[in-house]
Formats: C-alpha cells, structure tokens, sequence
C-alpha cells in the first residue's frame, strides 16, 4: 500500500509534466500550488487503468484547493475564490 | 438506443453501439434483458432523489452532518443505494457558494441528478466556469455580490460532487416534501440557488 505523503493543511505543488495517455490532472493546475483541503482515500491509477492494467497499487487521492488569482493572474472577483481539484499523489511533490 | 424513425439510417457511434451490444449478447456476456433492465435503472434516477437527500438535510441536523462527512454512507440511510459512488457533499453559507463543473469529461452525480444536461457537458461551461465562476453564474441569472467565496469543484477523478444549497428564509413550516420541491437539478450542480414558488 502506499502510504499518504501528504496531509490536510500541506502546501503541494502539481508536477509540470505533459506525458501521453489518459491522465485526469488537467493542463490548467499543472505547475500550480495549493493546500491540501481533505485526502479522498486510495484509487486505482487510471493511467494504468486505461492500459487495462490493474491500476495497482492504488494512489492516494487528494482534493487540493487552489486560489484562483494564483492560478488565472487576470482573475477577477474575491481574493480567496477558490477552486478545488482531485489529484493524485503521483502529480504532487 | 434511441428511437431514429423507420427510415434514418444509423449515425455512427449508434451503429457502433449496436453492433458492439450484439457482439456482447452473442458472446454471452450480457443478455438483451440486462441491457434494457440497466437502461431503464438510468432513465429511472432524476434529480428528484438528491432533492430528497437536500430537504432531509435542512429538516433533520444529524443527517446533515453525516452527509456532509460521507456522503455516500448518508444516502445509503435514506434508501438510496450509490454503488461506486464517493460523494462528496459541499454547502453553501452567506460566505460560501459552490459550483461543480468536469473540465476533463461530464463526471456527474447520476445516482442522484439522473443524465447530465447538455450545457453541462459543453466545452463552454467546463472550460469557462473554472476560469471565470461569476460570469457564468450570472448567465445563469445567478449574480452574487463580491463578499461571497466562489469554490469551484473540479470533478477530475474519482470523488461526485453535489451542493447543499442553503434553505430559504420563509421555509421555516414547510414539509420535508414540500422543501424538496424547491430543489432543482440546477440548485445542486450551484448554478442556482432556491427560490419560493
């Protein structure tokens, strides 16, 4: 089993990287920081799954939050508008 | 399997979906019959089931925590089976209002909303409601005054998202059935907020 690396409150960072296949770490967040709001639980890889591999062993699975005008300089709106993203633990560091 | 009409032909991802339902039943891995049950179990679920799970929420204060803690476990109390189904449950507050959109594909509470609608699954509303909350919103008609946090809840893996709009003021001798009835499909994605009839 892999253990959680991270915790509620923990300060990541989504890895900037482009590899092929499916990947549900959306274009946008990558490279971009935030806090790490709850841990989901384990799940298969889907990067794995989508080979029809077993997606094993299962990634830890978090919903950070991010703050908008970090992530779009030209937002506009409340300074703590926030938008919060599922990411696995493999795209954080 | 939709009705085409006696003389359309087949468009193509309908072809293929025959054709690979046929491959499937000749096969012996699914029969006609669990097809059509599985298809009528889909069109069966409407947003009527996540109104039921809201209007408990405002009347009864334990469920409300429960669900906001697990909300798949909460829904299960109530009759409501979700199978494979994390769901996450976020609240609206005067300080806090929630969206739910998927930039990746259309993920979608359907154990509770029933078949997204389309604007839900348009390139529009996903690539512009994580970018720009408040001008979507007020598309919607949905204008929020610049005091209250915009959360938007991308629905990129494995988690289903629904908000618990907040109860309107002057529900307070409502019925349980009739506070449902307020809740509208639109209410729980977070593009509208109740209204009193």
């Amino acid at each position: 089993m892999i253990e959680a690396l991270f915790k509620p409150g923990d300060r990541v960072t989504v890895r900037k990287a482009y590899p092929l296949g499916h990947i549900r770490t959306p274009y946008y967040i990558r490279g971009h920081s935030g806090v790490v709001e709850r841990i989901c639980g384990r799940f298969g890889n889907p990067e794995e799954l989508a080979q029809q591999r077993s997606g094993e062993p299962k990634q830890p699975l978090y919903r950070v939050r991010f703050l908008q005008k970090e992530v779009w300089p030209e937002y506009k709106g409340n300074p703590d508008d926030a938008l919060e993203v599922e990411i696995f633990q493999h795209w954080l560091e | 399997m939709k009705d085409t009409g006696n003389y359309q032909p087949y468009s193509y991802f309908q072809l293929m979906e025959v054709s690979l339902r046929e491959l499937l039943v000749e096969k012996g891995i699914v029969t006609e019959a669990q097809v059509a049950a599985t298809v009528e179990d889909m069109r069966a679920r409407s947003p009527e089931r996540g109104a039921k799970v809201v209007a408990r929420a405002w009347v009864d204060g334990a469920f409300r925590k429960k669900l906001l803690e697990n909300g798949s476990r909460a829904c299960e109390e109530l009759g409501l089976d979700v199978p494979a189904l994390k769901l996450v449950v976020v609240e609206n507050t005067p300080e806090v209002h929630n969206v739910v959109v998927c930039t990746l594909c259309s993920c979608y509470p359907r154990m509770l909303l029933g078949i997204p609608p389309d604007w839900y699954k348009s390139r529009s509303y996903r690539s512009r409601t994580v970018r720009e909350p408040r001008t979507v919103l007020e598309e919607f008609g949905l204008d929020l005054s610049l005091d209250v946090k915009i959360r938007v809840h991308d629905s990129t893996a494995d988690m289903r998202y629904l908000v618990l709009p907040m109860r309107p003021a002057g529900t307070e001798s409502w019925s349980e059935e009739r506070l449902a009835s307020i809740v509208t499909r639109d209410c729980m994605i977070g593009v509208a907020i109740p209204v009193l009839n």
